[in-house]
């Protein structure tokens, strides 16, 4: 049974609420398939069987648990002990695998034969590709056409791993678009389709289950911590567009003192400039105009493109555990380029958003020890960076 | 200022045998004022009015062209409603909107100015059972009526409970998926309006892909009426309020020859 209140971090309300936000606001043809898969995975979590499976798989497969990396040249230079979680090493380069791995087990588990997946910069896109080909899925990626063009690498990855590719030209042609018609698929698909959602939003019990499955980053990072330092983290530190990554490492620190920061793109700050709304099944903060219409997010980085959060990062900001900073593109591109420099590491445009907000702040944290989430490597941003930098 | 009652207006025209015919525009499209008084004049039993949604995820591609070029010109609930004001037509008007829009304005805030407007109900899509209690509270308190959507995914114990929530008339979602036109009516479409009809009283109104006057047909031999969505939408953006009274008029005819009303 669910509970009527909620610990931090621990499990939602009955109504799928973390304090005021979450919730299951989707059209009635959804909510018998959300309340099937809240209960196929609430069955499936407490059964020992699906988890060792589930742990298997992310082991052998995956390439499970991530090591952590100590960056002591840009360390020194930051005045802060900058150590990186490495999630940018599992297989298909983020920790976006974690969560498709754990739904693709549960759609099968649930008898449903195809998946379909929104997708921005590619990375869930190419994950749950992925995760559809080693358990005999049929998948389907919406991807906005904003993104296909600035993505064409993962675009070409998912064809390769058997997956249909479909550019979404409606609205800001981005990330929200793409959960848009995802969503429509999945309203006329129900009886055979699961929907692979890729971060820590849309309807119960997605903000949860998602939750759970990228818990792995956090408890494994703290028992990594625990045993390189002796000491948890001053400060853990993780990009936000969805806000998946983020959750996963917050999971395994919430209850120290360590600061909790999610970095925001300065065009895409749902926490910072939003105010509470409801789109794609979740009441949250959300980037709108004075009449509730969704703005569009702007940031150099395409998952991070996204006017929403997901609800429990609404939830960590209001009463105040965990902060919401913002940096800039400019930011960021230095960044991006400070890490592969300095530590030979080329990360994500996303978690470049962590550094940028670890550089920016590290005269704040001297003598620290700052953990990051390295979500994703860097190939997939490669081709962009060099039409902004120039070669 | 009362509105028309929009539950004891569709019931008195279906008790007579009469089919409701339920046309959709899209408020803020060029013509959509004129569309609403063609639509009635040609047969309209109650006009349901779309305030347009930056992410409309349960319509398909023609109510999501019409939506966005409301918005690009300008159009917002606020001018809608105002607009909106001018018509007097004698049916009553509902609106269809995304939950955002009633969520952002404040529930008690928005109903009222539904209410002023001359509103009768309200659609909301994406707000299920589950969560409608504040809005559907709300609405009570400024009478205007929530219609709640039943979906052919609904399990029998679901449907009693949307239908004893509902107001106005319970709205039969005709198919798995998203407003739009298909070459034929789903099953799904009479299958769920017979459900319904077994278990209310309130009139249980067909809509998403019901895509014709035959298909309007084929729905009402088991649900009290239709509501017309893309298929008006397309043909206003095509050939503006006339076209739209030409086609709710050959659909009020299909309708009035296959079933014929009683005198009451």
């Amino acid at each position: 049974m669910s509970p009527s209140t909620h610990s931090i971090m621990g499990e939602p309300t009955e109504a799928g609420r973390f304090g005021e936000f979450g919730g299951r606001f989707v059209p009635e043809t959804l909510i018998p398939a959300c309340q099937e898969l809240e209960a196929a995975f609430r069955e499936a979590w407490a059964d020992p069987i699906f988890r060792g499976d589930l742990d298997a798989v992310l082991r052998e497969y995956a390439g499970r648990p991530s090591i952590l990396t100590e960056c002591r040249q840009l360390g020194a230079q930051l005045g802060l002990r900058l150590v990186l979680k490495r999630e940018d090493l599992n297989h298909t380069g983020s920790h976006k695998i974690n969560n498709v791995l754990g739904q693709a087990l549960l759609a099968k588990r649930m008898g449903k034969k195809r998946l379909v997946a929104e997708t921005g910069a590619g990375q869930h896109g190419v994950a749950s590709a992925t995760a559809a080909a080693l358990l005999g899925l049929e998948c389907k990626v919406y991807m906005g056409a904003v993104d296909v063009e600035r993505q064409a690498l993962n675009v070409f990855r998912m064809k390769l791993l058997g997956a249909e590719v479909e550019a979404v030209h409606s609205g800001s042609r981005t990330l929200k678009d793409a959960v848009n018609e995802a969503m429509r698929d999945w309203v006329a698909t129900v009886e055979s389709t699961h929907y692979c959602l890729g971060s820590v939003m849309g309807p119960h019990p997605y903000p949860w289950m998602v939750r759970e499955f990228h818990r792995v980053i956090g408890t494994e990072a703290r028992a990594q911590c625990l045993d390189a330092y002796g000491a948890d983290p001053d400060v853990v530190v993780a990009c936000v567009g969805g806000g998946s990554n983020a959750i996963g490492i917050f999971s395994g620190f919430v209850d120290t003192s360590a600061r909790l920061v999610g970095v925001e793109p300065a065009g895409g700050a749902a926490v910072g400039r939003g105010h509470p709304g409801v789109v794609h099944g979740m009441r949250s903060y959300l980037m709108q105009d004075e009449y509730g219409q969704v703005q569009e997010a702007h940031s150099i980085s395409a998952g991070l493109d996204y006017p929403g959060v997901g609800p429990e990062h609404s939830y960590l900001a209001s009463i105040g555990r965990a902060e919401y900073p913002t940096v800039t593109d400019a930011e960021v591109v230095d960044a991006f380029q400070l890490l592969a420099r300095t530590e030979g590491i080329i990360p994500a445009l996303e978690c470049a958003h962590a550094l940028a907000w670890i550089a920016r702040e590290a005269a704040t944290m001297q003598g620290q020890t700052v953990l990051m989430n390295l979500s994703g490597r860097g190939d997939k941003d490669v081709g962009q960076m060099m039409e902004v930098l120039g070669s | 200022m009362t509105n028309p009652d929009l539950e004891g207006h569709l019931r008195s025209r279906r008790d007579t045998g009469h089919k409701l015919l339920v046309p959709y525009v899209t408020g803020g499209v060029n013509g959509w004022l004129d569309a609403v008084r063609a639509a009635v004049a040609s047969g309209a039993d109650a006009i349901e009015i779309g305030i347009p949604f930056s992410d409309p995820v349960m319509d398909g591609p023609v109510i999501q062209q019409a939506s966005q070029l409301a918005l690009d010109g300008g159009a917002t609930p606020v001018s809608i409603l105002h607009e909106v004001r001018e018509v007097d037509v004698g049916v009553p008007l509902v609106v269809m909107c995304y939950y955002n829009t009633v969520h952002h304005a404040g529930h008690a805030r928005f109903a009222s100015q539904l209410r002023d407007a001359g509103i009768s109900g309200a659609i909301v899509p994406d707000l299920p059972l589950e969560e409608s209690g504040e809005w559907c509270a709300a609405a009570d308190d400024a009478s205007v009526a929530t219609v709640m959507l039943a979906a052919p995914t609904a399990p029998d114990d679901r449907l009693p409970r949307v239908c004893a929530r509902a107001r106005g008339f319970v709205y039969s979602v005709g198919l798995l998926g998203v407003t739009g036109e298909r070459d034929s009516l789903a099953a799904t479409a009479t299958r769920l309006a017979g459900r319904l009809k077994a278990v209310t009283d309130r009139p249980v109104v067909v809509g998403v892909g019901v895509s014709n006057a035959s298909q309007a047909v084929e729905a009402c031999r088991v649900a009290d009426g239709v509501v017309q969505g893309a298929s008006v939408v397309r043909r206003l953006l095509e050939g503006g309020p006339d076209a739209v009274a030409e086609y709710v008029s050959e659909v009020r005819r299909a309708l009035d020859s296959e079933f014929v009303t009683s005198v009451s």
